[in-house]
Order: structure tokens, then C-alpha cells, then sequence
């Protein structure tokens, strides 16, 4: 039989045991919380920020809203031509993205996707003041003074009436802009263009009997004697481009606020309408340079084993104080700048550097055959060799530290010469020093940038020389972002490809 | 020595040093017949695992020669030695199954894949271990693994196998176990054995000589019961067995025997082992299972001491009595629990009886490195 008192009394103990063990994992992870913040802020935002960046593209539907709606429905082909009314809209968007230079950032960033359209955005922001508006608000302030003030449009703009929604609504985002721009100010006039959008909004409607009718009466005769503004003549006037079906097929394009742009464009393919294409041959670039970026990686990884084996192999049978002494010379680079050091090899490498010059001294080479050392794939292998092989050789001495040498000298006992000895039983056991250290060089060069920037040329340059030019450079940070998350893939689908060979627990670093 | 011609293993004036200052080993003269268990004895750092070193051919000797069934091996590599050897820790190849381990002697012979089967099946199978062949040896226990690397030595069949501490690792039981199955398999199988250890136990249990190693010589190289009961110095007297040492200076000589004066003026006969003139300072030693604490259960001829009972420990089958015999707190008297055995009091004198032949006179502990200067 269960004793009911008992099992209560069991019940409220596990309680007790629960609660106690939850104040001690709370403790614990308030012990880890500081690391755990630290990673969060320099690990887990940045990479997140990166990701978001290469998909993100607010910008274009942010600044242009009334084009881009209206362009959804469009079916751009060749002989497409822009309809009026999206002139209408457009010459809204722009009117009010100009007052605070915002034209010239969509320009930029349609200007990545096509060429010419910075340019184009810059012109026609400079003529839209142009287009005659201030015709229209001269005339509509001199009928109803208190249209220019700005107070007025305040009041318009808080009215319901639907007849000037689009009156209100422009009126809304133009303040809305100049305050997100410190535009705005108690001075602030009402625009030139504010007064054709409403004029428009009068026009285009039958009087009734609303409590804006005084004032419809009032502007109406003015408004019918100043001239329409033929809104598409205006922009193909400033810029023939409009016209082009090609420009509105890269807005409309570049419409929604996430695009697969950027990693279309980090493979070397176009965003189309009618589904992404590849690029013609010579405007292909990033395949090129990521296979480039990983056949060096592999190749600089390989050369670091190659010469760091032996000698870590040396230094692990070396007794202590002499390995110590020459560990210390092994990490005596570390003690340099890296920008000195690979200054350095710009002082060996080069055709008339130091090791040109002793080959030709020598005679080994003709003084017309100097070897192209430098500013090329070369240059940055042997470099960044030398940079990363400390990386290898300390995670092969540490591991091959503790084989202990009686290992070998069992093989021996049991028949097996050195070479077998070594074959068979003493390289087994270094494997994990050497997975480590080729994962470490490996995932060390594949991102590294000074180096190869500073000896590379433009043959030995590798993806990252290519993400700090666009972001430092071209701006383009969300290819730059793009790039970098292919990166930071490409790096994790070996790892993973590297743990299904070799497995990750094979790796020892120290 | 005469039996450098007959001897299996020969080492002739062999000395080494690691740094060219200090002699590891000095001076050593050793022969090993064919079939013999020798264990080398002695305390850490005395040598034994460098003596090992230079046979198997990981050291190479400083001075002197090594013999190998008639032939000098100085030249000789390692791996064409045909010497089976099991190390301190093993050294098991981790990264291999235990199969693996066994066959890679077989493979780098290489021997046909029948053949090696069989001969892994069978030294499995001699080591009990036939279940075992695939597990790496990182999951075995250490008994286990020690079998795995007594089958790994023999698996090719070597005439000389050597081992260097090979039960250090083990717990006492285990250890104990395994010396049998050792020592069976070297009775079976017929090879040689040169053994390592500081256990003396294992040595006097095992082995068919034992050479006593210090400071890089041979104190004595003798059969297990001669080495108990007949040290030739201080050394060999307190290192094997439990020894009690008496302080005294040689009064007179005797024929074989002499007679000393202790601290306490008492004159004893003792055996003349190691000594030299009258006046000379000596230790005697005597077994304390050699001493009887009631004078009437001695035999006749029996020489008489006096003491003062300190302390009396029962142990089950046996007491220990510890006595106080001149300025020695330490004299120990172990008696058989029988019936008759009188249980003494602390404090309580006592006559201890003991025969002369049992008593040793001995060297007064002069280090070897004083005989060598
Ligand atoms: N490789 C070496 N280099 C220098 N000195 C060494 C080396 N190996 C051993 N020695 C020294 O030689 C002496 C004898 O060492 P050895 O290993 O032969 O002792 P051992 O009798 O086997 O001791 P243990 O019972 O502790 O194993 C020690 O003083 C040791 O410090
Ligand atoms: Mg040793």
C-alpha cells in the first residue's frame, strides 16, 4: 500500500530539489553572462546584421512608394513605354525625396543594378524644381493668401474630406520627411509642388456642397487658366533615358523591400523579370574570385603542412628547454606587425628584391627572366605561408607532444623499420594536430585581407579584398554583405564536409 | 667471465652515460642463459630500464659490448634485433584495433594473411583474450591492455622478450594474477625473459636469477631464495626482504665467523660476508622471522641478545614484536601465532636467541660510489 502522507510528502521534496536546482542554473547563467553578452554584441548581432543586410532593400520602395506602387501592375517589355500618370507619381516622389537629397542614396543604389541611373536621378533632381510649379502656387497664393502659410495645410491635412486624400497624403509625407531630416522648422513654407497636387485634387472633382466649397470656388477659376504641366514631356525633356523601358524594369525590379538581388550578384547572375540570368562572360567576376579564394586557401593550407610538420615534428622531440627556445623563434613573427612583415616580402619578392637579385647574382637565372615574384597569386601564397604557419606548427607540436616515444619504439621492436614506424604508427597519431592546424590556417586565409591586398596585384586577390572594396569604396554594402554570408557558408559547409571525413572530435588544438 | 661464451644474452663491460658526465650504468658484466627469467631489481633511477634500452637497441652503450647468441648487436638496429619487447605503459597503438596491434609485427614481416590469423587467434586465445580483437585498446582495462602487450611481444615469436615494469600499473590483485600467467607462459613457451621491476615480491616470485641493481651496478646477481637468505652486502640486505640491522665493530675473527661488539657492549657471533679487518665498523644483519623471542625454543647452539620489547602487534598469523637491542628502536622479531607463543608486554627486557649463521656480517654502508673512488 502507498502511504498517502508519504507521497505528499515526496511531492512537496521534489518540489524543494526543483527549486533548488533552478537557483543554482540561474546562478550559474548569471555567472556566464557577461561572455554570453560579449558574444551576443560581437558575434551573434554583427553576422545577424551582415545576413539582413544582403537581402534588405527598403530603400527604393521608402523613397519612391507612389512609383513603385503604381509600377507593380506594369508588364514591362521591350516596346513598353511609360504610361503619363506614372510621371504624375514619380514627379510626387521625387518632388518630396529631392527636398532632403534622398534621390541621390536610390539613385546610387539603382545605380549598382544598372549603370547611368545615379546620374539620371541627380539631373532630375536638380531640373524638378523646374517643372512649373511655382507658377501654380504663385497664382493659388495670390487668390487665397493663406495658402502659403503653413499653418493652412495643417489644417487641410487633418480634414477628412476624400476629395483631398491625395492632397493630405503627400502633405503628410513630405513633413514626415523633412522631420526625419531636420527639415523642418517653424518657418517652413509649404512647397512649390504641394500646390499642383492640390490643384490636381480641386480639378479633378465636381464641387459639392462641403465645407470646402468656398474655397474650391475661389482657386477653381485660377486653376483652369494656368496651364496643365505635361509631367512626362518635363522628364524626357531633362533626361531621354526615361523613356527607357530598361530603367523602369530595374525599379520595378528592385521594388520589394527583400530582394535576392545582391546574391544573384555575388554568383554572377542578373535579376531579370522573367527569372535570374547568367552574365555574359566578361562581366563575370565573383565565381572567379571565390574558386580563386578557396584554391589558394587550400594551397596555403597545404604549403603550411607541408614545411610545419617537420618542423614541429623536430621541436617535438627536442628536449623541453630547446624547444622552448625555438617555439619562442617560431612565434617570433608574432612580435612584428603583420604590415611589417609582409612589407618585407615585398622587399624580397619584388623583380629587382632580394631574392631576384641573388638568383641572377648567381646566375641561376638570366638578369631578362627575373620571376614575377610579386603582385600575383604567388606572392600572396609565399607571404601568407610564412603569416600563418605558426598556426600549423602550434597545434602539430602540441599534439605531437604527447606521442609518447615509446609508440615508435614498439613498431621498432616489433620489426617495423622507421619509415613504417613512422608511417604506421607515429603520422596516425599526429592526424589531429594536423586537422587542427589545417583548419586553422585554412579558415585564417580564406578570410585574410592585408596580405594579399597589399602583395596580390589584382591576380592574387582574394573575396575579401572584394567585400572591403564595396564596403569602403563602392558603398555597396549589401553585396558586401552578400559576399560575406556566401562566406561565411562556404566556411561552414566544409567544416561540416571536414567533420563527415575526418571528424571534428580528430581535432586537437592543444 | 667464463660464461660469456655460453651465455644467450651477453653484456661485457657495458657502460652509459646520458650527458657524458654522470655513468648511468657502470661497469656492467651479465649473462643470461637460454630460457632464463632474470629480473633486473632495483630502486627508480638505478638503471634498469637504460640496461633494457641498449639490449633492445633504443640506447646505444657508452663503452663495452653486447652479446646476442654469440653475436656483438652494437650495430645491429632495432627492428632487425627479433628482441619482443613489453613497455611500462604499453605503448599500444591507439589508433588501431587490438587485432591490428597484434598483426602489425605479422604484416611488416610480411607474413601471409592465413598465417597471420592463426598466430593472432592463437596468442589471443593464450592471453584469454579471444573475444577482445576488435576493441581499441583505449576500451580495455589495465589488466587487459597488459595482456594485449604480453600477446603483441610474442605473437612473433621472438627468443628474447623483455619487459620493462609491465605490471606497475596494475592494482596488487591483478598484479599478483598476472605474475602467474607470466610466469606460466615463460615455463610454457620456453623464451628468454629479462624483466624489470622494483617490486621485489614480483622479482623473488618470478624469476630464476635476479640481478640487484643500484647505482648503476649489480649489488648481487643470485636465485631468489639466495638473495633472502644470503646477501653479500648492507644493500642487498635491506632492499630485499625485511631486514634488522645491528651497529657494531668487528672485535676478532673466527674461521668464518667474528665477533662483534654492539653499542650496548654485547658481543655477538656473526657470519664474516663482507668485511675486512678488526676494527672495522660493520652491520649485521638478521631476518626477523631468524629470532626468537623465548631462549627456550632455541636450538642449543643458539647466541643470546637482550632488549627491551617496545611494542606488540598482533597481525592474525603472525606478531610482530619491535625491540629496542642497543641504540636500534627498530629491531623487529616476527613469531609464528602458535599456541605456545607468549604475547610480550611493552617495556618488558627480553632474551632474544638467534644462531650465529643467521646473523651477517656486513659492509657498513658504504655507497658503491665510495668502493668506485
Ligand atoms: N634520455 C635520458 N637522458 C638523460 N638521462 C636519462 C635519460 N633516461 C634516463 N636517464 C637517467 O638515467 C638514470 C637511470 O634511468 P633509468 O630509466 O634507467 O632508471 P630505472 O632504473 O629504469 O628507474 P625506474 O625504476 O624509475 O624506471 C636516471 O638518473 C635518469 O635520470
Ligand atoms: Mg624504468
Amino acid at each position: 500500500m502507498v502511504n498517502v502522507d508519504s507521497l505528499v510528502g515526496r511531492n512537496s521534496l521534489h518540489r524543494k530539489v526543483q527549486r533548488s536546482l533552478r537557483i543554482q542554473k540561474l546562478r550559474a547563467l548569471g555567472l556566464i553572462a557577461p561572455l554570453f553578452i560579449f558574444i551576443l554584441i560581437s558575434f551573434v548581432i554583427p553576422i545577424g546584421d551582415m545576413l539582413f543586410r544582403s537581402i534588405e532593400n527598403q530603400l527604393v520602395s521608402e523613397v519612391l512608394p507612389r512609383t513603385t506602387e503604381y509600377l507593380k501592375s506594369e508588364q514591362i517589355n521591350e516596346g513598353w513605354e511609360p504610361p503619363d500618370e506614372l510621371f504624375w507619381h514619380l514627379y510626387i516622389d521625387l518632388a518630396i525625396a529631392t527636398e532632403v537629397k534622398l534621390h541621390t542614396r536610390v539613385g546610387s543604389r539603382l545605380n549598382y543594378e544598372k549603370t547611368g541611373i545615379s546620374s539620371l536621378f541627380r539631373k532630375t533632381g536638380r531640373s524638378i524644381k523646374k517643372f512649373g510649379a511655382d507658377d501654380y502656387s504663385k497664382a493659388l497664393s495670390e487668390q487665397m493668401p493663406e495658402l502659403a502659410s503653413i499653418d493652412y495645410w495643417e489644417l487641410l491635412s487633418q480634414g477628412t474630406s476624400e476629395k483631398y486624400g491625395y492632397t493630405r497624403d503627400t502633405y503628410n509625407t513630405w513633413k514626415k520627411n523633412l522631420i526625419a531630416n531636420d527639415h523642418w522648422s517653424e518657418k517652413t513654407k509649404p512647397s512649390d509642388f504641394l500646390f499642383v497636387v492640390l490643384a490636381n485634387d480641386i480639378k479633378s472633382q465636381e464641387i459639392d456642397s462641403s465645407l470646402d466649397a468656398s474655397r474650391e470656388e475661389k482657386l477653381l477659376p485660377v486653376i483652369s487658366e494656368l496651364p496643365e504641366i505635361g509631367f512626362k514631356e518635363r522628364f524626357l525633356d531633362t533626361d531621354e533615358d526615361w523613356a527607357e523601358p530598361d530603367v523602369w524594369d530595374t525599379i520595378q525590379l528592385y521594388s520589394p523591400s527583400f530582394t535576392n538581388g545582391y546574391y544573384l550578384n555575388s554568383v554572377d547572375f542578373k535579376k531579370g523579370s522573367d527569372g535570374p540570368k547568367i552574365r555574359p562572360e566578361n562581366e563575370r567576376l565573383y565565381v572567379l574570385i571565390f574558386s580563386r579564394t578557396l584554391f589558394m586557401s587550400v594551397t596555403i593550407t597545404l604549403v603550411c603542412l607541408l614545411l610545419g610538420y617537420p618542423v614541429a615534428y623536430f621541436l617535438a622531440n627536442l628536449p623541453l628547454k630547446y624547444a622552448n627556445l625555438f617555439l619562442i623563434l617560431v612565434l617570433l613573427p608574432f612580435w612584428t606587425s603583420l604590415l611589417v612583415r609582409t612589407s618585407a616580402w615585398k622587399v624580397l619578392l619584388q623583380n629587382e628584391g632580394v631574392i631576384n637579385d641573388i638568383l641572377v647574382a648567381t646566375g641561376l637565372i638570366s638578369n631578362l627572366e627575373r620571376l614575377e615574384l610579386i603582385n600575383n597569386q604567388t606572392g600572396t601564397i609565399i607571404a601568407m605561408s610564412h603569416i600563418l604557419l605558426p598556426f600549423m606548427i602550434l597545434p602539430l607540436f602540441s599534439v605531437m607532444k604527447t606521442i609518447h616515444p615509446s609508440y615508435v619504439r614498439a613498431a621498432k621492436s616489433l620489426g617495423a623499420t622507421p619509415w613504417t614506424a613512422f608511417r604506421r604508427v607515429y603520422f596516425p597519431q599526429s592526424i589531429p594536430g594536423i586537422g587542427a592546424g589545417s583548419i586553422l590556417v585554412f579558415i585564417l586565409s580564406i578570410g585574410y585581407y592585408i596580405t594579399p591586398e597589399l602583395v596580390g596585384g589584382t591576380t592574387g586577390t582574394f573575396i575579401s579584398n572584394r567585400i572591403a572594396y564595396h564596403i569602403s569604396s563602392s558603398l555597396n554594402w549589401g553585396l558586401g554583405a552578400a559576399l560575406g554570408s556566401i562566406l561565411l557558408a562556404v566556411v561552414l559547409a566544409l567544416y561540416w564536409v571536414y567533420d563527415r571525413m575526418v571528424g571534428i572530435d580528430n581535432v586537437k588544438l592543444g | 667471465m667464463n660464461d660469456k661464451d655460453n651465455g644467450f644474452v651477453v653484456f661485457s663491460g657495458v657502460q652509459k652515460s646520458y650527458d657524458g658526465k654522470i655513468l648511468v650504468v657502470k661497469d656492467l658484466n651479465l649473462s643470461i642463459a637460454k630460457g632464463e627469467f632474470l629480473t633486473m631489481l632495483g630502486p627508480s633511477g638505478s638503471g634498469k630500464t637504460t640496461c633494457l634500452l641498449m639490449l633492445a637497441g633504443f640506447e646505444t652503450a657508452t663503452q663495452g659490448e653486447i652479446l646476442l647468441d654469440g653475436k656483438p648487436i652494437n650495430n645491429i638496429p632495432p627492428h632487425k634485433r627479433e628482441i619482443g619487447m613489453v613497455f611500462q605503459n604499453y605503448a599500444l597503438f591507439p589508433h588501431m584495433t587490438v587485432a591490428e596491434n597484434l598483426t602489425f609485427p605479422l604484416q611488416v614481416r610480411s607474413m601471409s594473411k592465413s598465417d597471420q590469423e592463426k598466430k593472432v587467434n592463437h596468442v589471443l586465445d593464450m592471453v584469454q583474450m579471444s573475444e577482445f580483437g576488435n576493441r581499441r585498446p583505449g576500451q580495455l582495462s589495465g589488466g587487459q591492455q597488459q595482456r594485449i602487450a604480453l600477446a603483441r611481444a610474442l605473437v612473433f615469436e621472438p627468443e628474447l622478450v623483455l619487459m620493462d615494469e609491465p605490471l606497475g600499473a596494475l592494482d596488487k590483485q591483478l598484479r599478483e594474477h598476472m605474475q602467474f600467467e607470466i610466469k606460466h607462459l615463460h615455463e610454457r613457451l620456453g623464451v628468454t625473459v629479462v624483466y624489470v621491476t622494483h617490486d621485489q615480491t614480483e622479482a623473488l616470485t618470478m624469476s630464476d636469477r635476479v640481478a640487484v641493481f643500484n647505482d648503476g651496478i649489480i649489488q648481487q646477481l643470485d636465485a631468489p631464495d639466495k638473495l633472502y637468505e644470503a646477501p653479500d652486502n648492507s644493500f642487498v640486505a635491506q632492499f630485499i626482504g625485511e631486514n634488522n640491522t645491528l651497529e657494531g665493530t668487528i672485535e676478532s675473527f673466527e674461521g668464518d665467523y667474528v665477533n662483534v661488539r654492539l653499542d650496548n657492549d654485547q658481543v655477538i657471533s656473526a657470519l664474516a660476508v663482507n668485511v675486512r679487518e678488526v676494527g672495522e665498523k660493520t652491520l649485521i644483519s638478521i631476518r626477523p622471522e631468524r629470532v626468537e623471542t623465548e631462549a627456550e625454543r632455541c636450538p642449543e647452539n643458539a647466541q643470546k641478545i637482550i632488549g627491551e620489547v617496545l611494542e606488540f602487534i598482533y597481525m592474525g598469523d603472525v606478531f610482530r614484536t619491535r625491540i629496542r637491542v642497543g641504540n636500534n628502536d627498530e629491531f623487529i622479531v616476527k613469531s609464528r601465532n602458535s599456541p605456545s607463543q607468549q604475547r610480550l608486554q611493552p617495556g618488558q627486557m627480553v632474551t632474544l636467541g638467534c644462531l650465529n649463521k643467521d646473523c651477517r656480517a656486513l659492509d657498513h654502508q658504504i655507497t658503491s660510489k665510495e668502493v668506485l673512488s
